[in-house]
């Protein structure tokens, strides 16, 4: 175990974005068992992935996230009360209610637009890598994709083009399927690629490949940092694979929280931890494991994580009474911008 | 920019006006960019593309057969500071692309609430062009205004598709461009100087009084030919050319019907849910009072295109077909 070569201050900010994004999916699967927010899928389990990556990137760099958007947004500094306003298709929300929970963009933050086409993010991630390739501003992309999207021409293609161009685009595959290949009555399909080692579909356009655990902030930390390096310098694209077990909730078709809420104390107090998701708690959780390597490396102690958490849980709280309190937009707003 | 009263016009061709539009607006705006290079399919006049390669070929990326992937890139593009005029050739490989086109490019403006705008221009060169069989003759207009968030244009004429070019380039949304390949040796007066010719102002190509005739593209050449042949049985003919369809010029349609009071629609796509039966609902809608005989669609159809050249010329919308629609609707005055 080890974390990312950061200063403390950078790894307790990284831990608290990666808290905020878990305390963010709870509120959210509680919310929607009283309130219909159309299907939604959560981030629960790859957040030391999303946070440990796109905290490498700067302002004017872009991502182009999917329908497992969340974690993403947050990451990079947008504001859960106006997510989850758009959560519930509130006019306060990112994409005014006209996007929902697949769709959450916030240009401001290096989200142009967010895509639950699968595979439809990647070549209009290259499309930006193009354009700053063009424009000589230093700026990178990155798409951001589930193993799923690998099954699609639009990643053949836009690989393609990427290698093709040395285009400064990083495609960050979040492998969140480990252990979950194939499919169960009524749990979640998973990936069905002839191809076992997903990392193979990159080789043949010669992008340098990174496989990590995506729980390992450290790994995810120096693949993202050559990554991003390598596309500043104009060498061309990168494919990293950070790999998760699919968390126990996601399994279901809807999010469920068959774990439990997150209890912190589990990362220095064992015997809080049960029988029935023991691997989930000991091991898989990202946000468990990163508060254990902090722990381990002294820069931080129990009693701060929990004085963390309770900002993190009370910044929710608030957030749900804003996104519930929020006024719906005016019917005639459908009838804005479908045009520039 | 636009230039009510040119000083200078030459007859150039289409293609001539298409290499002109082009080549002025790399001049003009560095973030112009041409991906792709069957801009004028596998004509003679591919030779255009030279001079415009020789002199900006920096901005010139040629993809590979990849249309998810390169229309893809073209949006981001110009997401991200690029004005990208892509081209997928022909019109029917757009449906490769599909889901760019009609699932991100239309919807991202709207989906994002405004954030983000999508200033790109993709170029087709649709229809019927001989010989294409099923695969090769789509006109996807239809389609594409079914799809809320793009605009399209479709010019006739050489000075028209020079102008278009500008306002599409200038325009902070996707844009459909469709030329017909039968276009590209037509004649017609340009100015000198360069001119924007706005979207959603139709161009009245030919005055009558008795019926009115509303066609879009390569139909628009087709309907001009029907009206002097109508001319010559005492017919009036009024040859309505929208230009663009999104947006639609609403207002010159029903004004021509309202004169009128017949109307013959002209569409080389397929006849149901096609360009002419929207064109045929608005004035059923808007000017029903204004209708002195039905209303007559000649389109391609309900088939899929076929190869050999007497089947082809059965589903095609012909000059004998509009003429007979126009005298059709002629016999059927009321009092």
């Amino acid at each position: 175990m080890a974390l990312p070569a950061l200063p403390s201050h950078r790894l307790m900010a990284q831990f608290r974005t990666m808290l905020r994004i878990r305390r963010f999916e709870e509120a959210l699967i509680e919310l929607a068992s009283t309130h219909d927010v159309g299907h939604f899928h959560v981030y629960i389990g790859q957040e030391a992935t999303g946070v440990a990556a796109l905290d490498l990137l700067e302002e004017g760099d872009v991502g182009y996230t999917t329908h497992r958007n969340h974690g993403h947004l947050i990451a990079r500094g947008v504001d859960p009360a106006a997510m989850l306003a758009e959560i519930l298709g509130k006019a306060t929300g990112t994409n005014r209610g006209k996007g929902g929970t697949l769709h959450l963009a916030s240009a401001e933050h290096g989200f142009p637009t967010t895509s639950s086409s699968v595979g439809g993010p990647i070549p209009i991630a290259v499309g930006s890598a193009f354009a700053f390739r063009e424009l000589g501003n230093g700026r990178v992309s990155v798409a951001l994709f589930g193993d799923g999207a690998l099954e699609e021409g639009a990643w053949h293609e836009s690989a393609n083009i990427a290698a093709l161009r040395q285009l400064p685009v990083i495609f960050l595959v979040e492998n969140n399927s480990l252990e979950a290949l194939g499919q169960k009555a009524n749990e979640y399909p998973s990936s069905t690629l002839a191809s076992t080692r997903l990392s193979d579909l990159a080789r043949p356009f010669g992008l340098p490949v990174a496989v990590v655990d995506g729980t390992d902030s450290r790994a995810v930390h120096v693949a993202m940092r050559r990554a991003v390096r390598r596309a500043r310098a104009l060498k061309g694209p990168s494919y990293i694979e950070a790999q998760t077990v699919r968390w126990p909730g996601n399994r279901p078709l809807w999010p469920q929280q068959l774990t439990g809420p997150t209890d912190l104390a589990m990362a220095w107090d064992g015997s809080r931890i049960g029988d029935e998701y023991r691997a989930w708690h000991e091991r898989q959780d990202a946000v468990l494991r990163f508060s254990r390597e902090l722990l381990a490396a002294g820069v931080t102690t129990g009693e701060r994580i929990l004085a963390i958490d309770d900002e993190a849980r009370d910044e929710m709280t608030a957030a749900v009474r804003f996104a519930l309190e929020s006024p719906y937009p005016e019917p005639r707003e459908a009838l804005d911008h479908v045009f520039a | 920019m636009s230039s009510p009263e040119p000083s200078v016009m030459r007859d150039i061709t289409y293609a001539e006006g298409m290499a002109r539009g082009l080549t002025e607006v790399l001049e003009r705006d560095d973030r112009v960019r041409l991906m792709g290079q069957y801009f004028f399919g596998l004509t003679e006049h591919r030779s255009k593309t030279v001079e415009i390669r020789k002199r900006f070929g920096e901005r010139i990326w040629d993809p590979p057969i990849a249309e998810i992937g390169y229309v893809g890139t073209g949006i981001g593009a110009a997401i991200s500071g690029l004005r990208p005029i892509v081209d997928v050739a022909t019109a029917s490989f757009i449906f490769q692309a599909w889901s760019q086109v009609a699932n991100e490019a239309a919807n991202i403006h709207y989906m994002t609430g405004g954030q983000t705008s999508v200033p790109m221009v993709i170029h087709v060169n649709h229809g019927i062009r001989g010989r294409g069989a099923a695969q090769h003759s789509h006109s996807p207009q239809a389609a594409l205004w079914n799809t809320p968030g793009i605009k399209i244009m479709l010019p006739s004429s050489p000075r028209d598709v020079r102008g278009l070019i500008h306002t599409a380039v200038a325009d902070d949304n996707p844009v459909f461009w469709a030329d017909h390949v039968k276009l590209f040796d037509v004649t017609g007066p340009v100015p000198d100087e360069v001119e924007a010719i706005p979207f959603g102002v139709a161009d009245i190509k030919r005055a009558g009084t008795d019926v009115t005739i509303v066609a879009t593209s390569y139909m628009v050449v087709r309907s001009l030919e029907a009206a002097d042949v109508l001319a010559g049985h005492g017919i009036s003919a009024e040859v309505v050319d929208p230009r663009t369809i999104v947006p639609l010029d609403r207002d010159a349609i029903l004004r021509s019907v309202a004169k009128t009071g017949r109307l013959v629609v002209v569409d080389e796509g397929h006849r149901s849910a096609g360009v002419g039966a929207e064109i045929a609902a608005l004035v059923a809608e808007e000017a029903f009072d204004s209708l002195r005989a039905p209303i007559r669609r000649v389109a391609a159809l309900d088939v899929p295109i076929p190869f050999s050249p007497p089947l082809e010329a059965f589903v095609e919308p012909t000059l004998a077909k509009i003429v007979a629609a126009a005298q059709d609707v002629m016999d059927r005055r009321r009092p």
